[in-house]
């Protein structure tokens, strides 16, 4: 994967000018031949998981043995995630876009024979069009590639994101050469102030503003402004930062490097998960081939400007994507919040100004150098401007990766990129926002996907985690789900999200098991909204909207546990039972091997009984039994 | 592992003295033994001036550090929202009852580690269990429990 130039391994080799770095591109150009066909094979953990390096070593074999022709053998590239992760691994032929979807090392022949030599498609590996059956031959024609707008996302899949000459030659830097050479700090404060930008981690606030303050606050008291890129991406179901940092870090720096320069900073730090540890090893590799070309450092391109950057590996909690939170946690202390008298713009990191900003949202910011604050301003709605990145992922056929402009509506974006819920089942609810997020039910799915609406809904942006629910799906057990999530995650600080939460815990466990009464439910949500009131930061602010937005969507639900004793979707344990359906059971005994109470018995190839009073409802028989015999009530 | 003078030196020598380098510090002594041993945490606090209090502060309240020795094999299985929509919760229970052992710890034995992770951002997986470095996708009880017998073999 790793390709670097010779000139990039010398120790002198340093772009000392913008114009180094445009002769160095033209280089880079000059040598590739825009016919080449470059075989692109995904890298992203989707694919990974799927045995895509297999796959592309196994192309670089078959390729070398086929003896081709040397105009026609292709470059065999590994990228980030193309973002379809449910149909990976994928393999995509460039310049054609002709698309491969679940392809395993064994196909890897008939490519080379078919596709390269005869020049014809492998049709079983083509995306099957779930409606017509018909085969999509081309990327851009795939409903989920269709009605994308992929801006920050447009050079992953594309680039080999270790490679700097890649990223060289598909434009990255030049936004920053624009920055260096042709404005002024506060020029570029004003652009990102016009275009609207708003952060993209959760809060929403507006960038360019956010600038503004640390820069102003930086002027009035001498020493270190920092700047802080937020990669700790804790929501559960979200990996929007984590594929831009594997699959296009530079865009992350350039971004930073743009900022820190409009800011007046010298000094930054990206604050990562540990539990990426694929982001983390592509970003320190950026961050090297970066310093070693000059664009980060002393005196970049020749400018005068300098800028370095330390890379942070976060611990393992939810609650370092809070602002004050991470900066005690780069200081090497625990996670925990502080009060926001005093912003982070103003005392921050060592208690200096500082500037954090969500890995998208920097990533955002060469492209609005590039293209300017008004055609930014055209992407989007009123309030929201631009595109963002969500992870549509739960109960939906097409999981993975998408990025569209603000203000989709959720149905556009569940049913025509998504595909819908698989067979059978019914959509219920997406669930944005993370964990601290809001349910938004299908009565509403044709809200506008932005900052305002969704705070209107209940909702919130969040990171853009997007979890599809159906019918299948208890929304009893998510609010406590995620509500368990927040206790883990709670730092303890303060006690309303302390033990107010663990309360609410409490009443939401006898609501699953059937108890409680309708006063319960009331006070259920006074308590919620106390916690939100007298919580120190934004996680115990934010935890009770869970339980608040399923209640005020899905209060039936709610009843149907009090007051029915039943889980309507047939989740709750202590109010399902399992039972074994007769007429379709042909006595496979695969429940009965499996069952860890030895609660199944019958005969071989006759109807099995299932003896509820051994059950400890598992649900292993309902997951092994493969004739839909096994039924759940 | 036991804690050797070399290899903790070999950690300490990479940073100087300084209480922003705890967490980095402790992290390389994770990775090295695979918890933090006492003996290692005294050293780390020592060389970088900060009390021992601190230390053991700062390595209860991030997830990424254990304090019990872990075992051969990490099995870390997915809870994030899309894998506790498929069923990740029945995975943990079967595996507790498979192992002998709770969420959290490591069996007797010290083959297995067995925990929960928030969510590995593979969501396409799910639900998916990580067993060291390997992704176990869209798996069931009955698979786990197969894969874990053929890594006992090994």
């Amino acid at each position: 994967m790793v390709q670097v130039s010779t000139a990039l391994k010398s120790n002198d080799f340093r772009l000392a000018t913008p114009a180094a770095l445009a002769a160095y591109r033209e280089s880079i150009l000059a040598e590739r031949d825009p016919n080449r066909t470059i075989i692109i094979v995904c890298h992203g953990t989707g694919c990974r998981a799927n045995n895509s390096p297999k796959v592309a070593d196994a192309l670089r074999r078959a390729v070398a043995a086929a003896g081709l022709n040397a105009q026609v053998i292709p470059e065999i590239k590994d990228t980030g995630c193309h973002g379809f992760c449910s149909r990976g691994p994928l393999v995509v032929f460039q310049p054609s876009g002709l698309f491969y979807q679940k392809v395993q090392p064994e196909d890897v022949e008939e490519i080379v024979q078919k596709t390269l030599i005869e020049g014809t498609p492998v049709e079983r590996l083509l995306y099957a069009d779930p409606e017509t059956g018909e085969h999509v031959v081309h990327d851009r024609d795939i409903p989920f590639y269709k009605y994308q707008q992929r801006l920050v996302l447009s050079n992953i899949g594309k680039i080999d994101p270790v490679d700097l000459r890649d990223t060289i030659a598909a434009g990255g830097y030049q936004s920053l050469v624009k920055v260096l050479t042709s404005m002024t700090p506060d020029e570029v404060i004003t652009m990102v102030e016009d275009s609207g930008l708003r952060g993209r981690g959760g809060g929403g606030f507006l960038t360019g503003r956010k600038w503004r303050m640390t820069a102003e606050h930086g002027r009035e008291t001498p020493g270190p402004v920092y700047i802080l890129a937020n990669g700790d991406e804790g929501d559960p179901g979200a990996f929007m930062d984590r594929t831009l940092m594997e699959g296009d870090p530079h865009a992350v720096l350039e971004g930073m490097l743009i900022g820190a320069y409009a800011i007046g900073s010298s000094e930054g730090y990206i604050y990562v998960r540990a539990e990426y540890p694929l982001a983390v090893k592509t970003l320190r590799q950026a961050i090297l081939s970066a310093r070693e070309a000059g664009l980060l450092g002393e005196n970049i391109l020749g400018t005068g400007f300098s800028f370095d950057l330390k890379l942070n590996l976060g611990g393992g909690a939810f609650v370092c994507g809070e602002s004050t939170a991470l900066m005690a946690s780069i200081e090497g202390k625990p996670g925990e919040p502080r009060a926001k008298y005093i912003h982070t713009v103003e005392k921050g990191l060592w208690g200096r100004p500082s500037n954090l900003n969500n890995v998208e949202t920097w990533a955002n910011v060469p492209l609005i150098i590039a293209k300017g604050a008004d055609w930014y301003r055209d992407i989007g709605t009123e309030g929201s401007k631009g595109t963002k990145i969500f992870s549509l992922v739960g109960q939906v056929k097409n999981v993975g990766l998408v990025e569209v402009p603000m203000g989709v509506t959720i149905k556009d974006l569940v049913l025509r990129i998504g595909g819908g819920v698989p067979e059978g089942r019914e959509f219920k609810a997406i669930q944005i926002g993370g964990p601290s997020g809001g349910c938004i039910p299908q009565a509403h799915w044709d809200l506008p996907i932005d900052f305002d609406s969704l705070w209107d809904a209940g909702a919130m942006m969040g990171s853009g985690g997007m979890i599809v629910m159906d019918n299948s799906t208890c929304m009893v057990d998510v609010a406590k789900y995620f509500l368990e999530f927040l206790i883990d995650e709670s730092c303890g600080k303060c006690i309303p999200c302390r033990l107010g939460l663990q309360r609410m815990r409490e009443v939401l466990k006898e609501f699953s098991a059937g108890r409680g009464s309708l006063e319960d439910l009331e006070e259920l949500d006074s308590l919620a909204r106390a916690i939100k009131d007298g919580s120190l930061c934004a996680l115990g602010g934010s935890a009770p909207n869970p339980v608040l937005a399923t209640l005020r969507y899905f209060r039936d639900e709610y009843e149907a546990h009090i007051l029915h004793h039943k889980c309507p979707a047939a989740v709750c344990k202590e109010l399902i039972t399992y039972a074994i359906n007769p007429e379709l059971c042909n006595g496979c005994t695969a429940c009965a091997r499996e069952c860890p109470q030895g609660a199944i018995t019958g005969t071989k190839k006759e109807p099995h009984a299932l003896n509820a009073s051994l059950c400890i409802k598992c649900g292993i028989c309902f997951e092994v039994c493969k004739f839909g015999a096994v039924t759940v009530a | 592992m036991s804690v050797t003078f070399s290899a903790l030196e070999n950690i300490l020598e990479r940073y100087p003295p300084s209480s922003e380098h705890l967490i980095s510090a402790l992290q390389d002594v994770q990775a090295k033994f695979n918890y933090i041993p006492p003996a290692a945490m005294t050293a780390v606090c020592e060389h970088l001036g900060v009390p021992v209090s601190r230390g053991w502060a700062v390595a209860t309240f991030y997830k990424s550090f254990s304090l019990e020795p872990k075992g051969v094999h990490e099995i870390k299985v997915c809870l994030g929202t899309a894998c506790h929509l498929k069923g990740g919760a029945r995975l943990v229970e079967s595996l507790e009852r498979e192992l002998k052992v709770e969420r959290g710890h490591t069996t007797r034995d010290l083959r297995f580690s067995l925990d929960t992770v928030n969510c590995v951002g593979a969501c396409a997986l799910a639900p998916v269990v990580v067993v060291d470095e390997g992704y176990q996708a869209n798996t069931n009880s009955r698979r786990l429990k197969k894969f874990l017998k053929n890594v006992t073999k090994e």
